[in-house]
């Protein structure tokens, strides 16, 4: 595989709709900051050393097997870059200092690593559904065998030492997305909100007015990574998905015992719109995808889950302009969003 | 009840944080919550800890010392990450040792790795982390006058040591 079907490509091995839990979870994603001793930290890395960095990181890559490369985002176009960011293979400190940056890529997206981000290594592996302890696992198979030929930056009591001191320690997050269509509409998402930072759990998502999240998709991550073993922040991500999870199933079989004609009618119209719409913005494209994923949940409409999460990434501004060719404006940006939701779904729905 | 930030608006986000054991209890309005980056649509989270860290670092001002150290290793000067929130190089975390313990206490709750060691070298570590929880336990025995515990646990200490320099 090349760079080039990854960017064409708006699959990942997230997008692929499987996996546990995945009427609700999207993906869950495990990310370890790593660092080589005896070098500063990227952000006051000069050229040369960088450049060591860099190669070094390249050699023990080479190590990790088939279906392994190793691009430099050096002579990359800003589009490309803008794609690499909306698919979170690369971070955007990367877009912005591509000079030294590089991303080592399995071909199915489902484990990377990034090179001279904030920290001189991110490995990342990310997966459908509710697969926390699979991707944390993946993502140390991975920082174990990069070991066997870089020595990490690692003092005995502090751990794996980073450029923030947030991420010290085991260097790891945690997060599962979730897709909350359900608690949304029931306005139960408020307790959510207060309960999980008790645990020490970070929610994320926008909050607009009230209470709604834009797409209803919340990540769900650990805070600390000093003090706690790699199992046990898994362990408590995990027990409070299954809960949230829970709760959000519980929300659905309550609207659909008694709101169901309401459901039904703003799924449809989600459809409807999407389908047939000739100007789209992000933000409305995200709360109508949301609808059909609902839907599609639900059991209420039969788009399949892998086009709804192809359509969230096709519809960010990098993809469009890639897709027709050239930079689009925010104006453009509309006109080519709808034009592309409406093709997939005539196409693959009718 | 009115927002703690502005003093102005009502509260309308209340938020408790508990990082092992420390309650931190928040009440915002919208506009000062926004502001404070604890509701963004998936913001960078080095971008979000590091504003609650830079909170952190101005609270630490008080009782840091006046003059401004640097690494040794690196040349950082730690005013540097009082503005930025990251350290310049692995070594900064020995050279400003001490300016850094209350923070990481108060972020994560404790100051102890107890996660993954590296492989290849994990032997070693494995080692230090015994002899430093043996010295920990020792001092408490001490202090608590458990004589023939901490006799117990300074032979085992001493072995552990003489373990180390084979």
């Amino acid at each position: 595989m090349n760079l080039e079907s990854h960017l064409s490509s708006p699959r990942s091995s997230w997008t692929s709709g499987g996996g546990e839990m995945s009427d609700v979870v999207v993906s869950s994603r495990a990310r370890l900051a790593r660092n080589l001793d005896g070098y500063p930290f990227p952000e006051h890395l000069q050229a040369e050393p960088g450049e060591q960095v860099l190669q070094r990181v390249q050699g023990a890559v080479s190590g990790l097997g088939r279906g392994w490369q190793f691009y430099r985002l050096q002579g990359l176009s800003p589009i490309d870059r803008q794609v690499l960011l909306e698919k979170h293979l690369i971070s955007p400190q990367q877009a912005q200092m591509p000079d030294r940056a590089a991303l080592a890529l399995r071909d199915d997206e489902a484990l990377s690593v990034m090179v001279n981000e904030e920290d001189h290594l991110r490995v990342q592996a990310i997966l459908p559904g509710l697969a926390v302890s699979e991707a944390l696992n993946m993502a140390l198979g991975v920082d174990d065998r990069l070991e066997q030929n870089l020595d990490f930056a690692f003092a005995p009591d502090r751990g794996y030492l980073t450029a923030c001191p947030t991420n010290v320690g085991t260097g790891l997050r945690l997060s599962v997305m979730l897709h909350l269509g359900g608690l949304a509409r029931t306005q139960r998402i408020q307790q959510l909100l207060h309960v999980l930072p008790k645990l020490g759990l970070a929610v994320r998502g926008l909050y607009g007015e009230g209470t709604e999240a834009i797409g209803n998709l919340f990540q769900i991550s650990n805070q600390i990574t000093l003090g706690q073993t790699e199992e046990e922040v898994a362990g408590g991500i995990e027990r409070a998905a299954l809960e949230v999870i829970e709760q959000e199933r519980q929300a659905r079989r309550l609207l659909a015992e008694n709101a169901l004609p309401e459901v039904q009618d703003r799924v449809h119209r989600a459809y409807g719109i999407l389908r047939h719409a000739r100007l789209l913005g992000a933000e409305e494209a995200m709360h109508l995808l949301s609808d059909l994923r609902l839907g599609t949940a639900m059991g209420l409409l039969q788009v399949p889950l892998p086009l709804v999460n192809e359509l969230l990434v096709l519809a960010l501004p990098g993809f469009l302009s890639r897709t027709v060719g050239q930079e689009l404006q925010p104006a453009e940006q509309r006109t080519a969003r709808a034009n592309l939701i409406r093709d997939r779904l005539q196409k693959e729905v009718g | 009840m009115t927002c703690q930030e502005c003093g102005l608006r009502p509260a309308t986000v209340h938020l408790t944080k508990v990082v092992n054991g420390h309650v931190e209890q928040l009440h915002l309005c919208g506009a000062c919550a926004q502001q404070k980056g604890e509701f963004q649509l998936f913001p960078d989270p080095a971008s979000l800890l590091q504003n609650l860290l830079a909170n952190f670092v101005g609270e630490d001002q008080a009782t840091a010392p006046k003059t401004d150290v640097h690494c040794a290793s690196c040349g950082f000067r730690f005013s540097e990450f009082r503005e930025t929130g990251r350290l310049g190089c692995p070594a900064c975390y020995n050279q400003f040792r001490a300016e850094l313990e209350p923070m990481l206490r108060r972020l994560h709750g404790t100051t102890e790795h107890r996660g993954k060691l590296p492989r290849r070298r994990g032997e070693a570590f494995e080692r230090s982390r015994r002899i430093q929880q043996l010295r920990e336990r020792l001092q408490q025995a001490v202090q608590s006058e458990e004589y023939e515990k901490a006799a117990e646990l300074r032979d085992a200490l001493k072995a552990a040591e003489a373990g180390g320099s084979q």
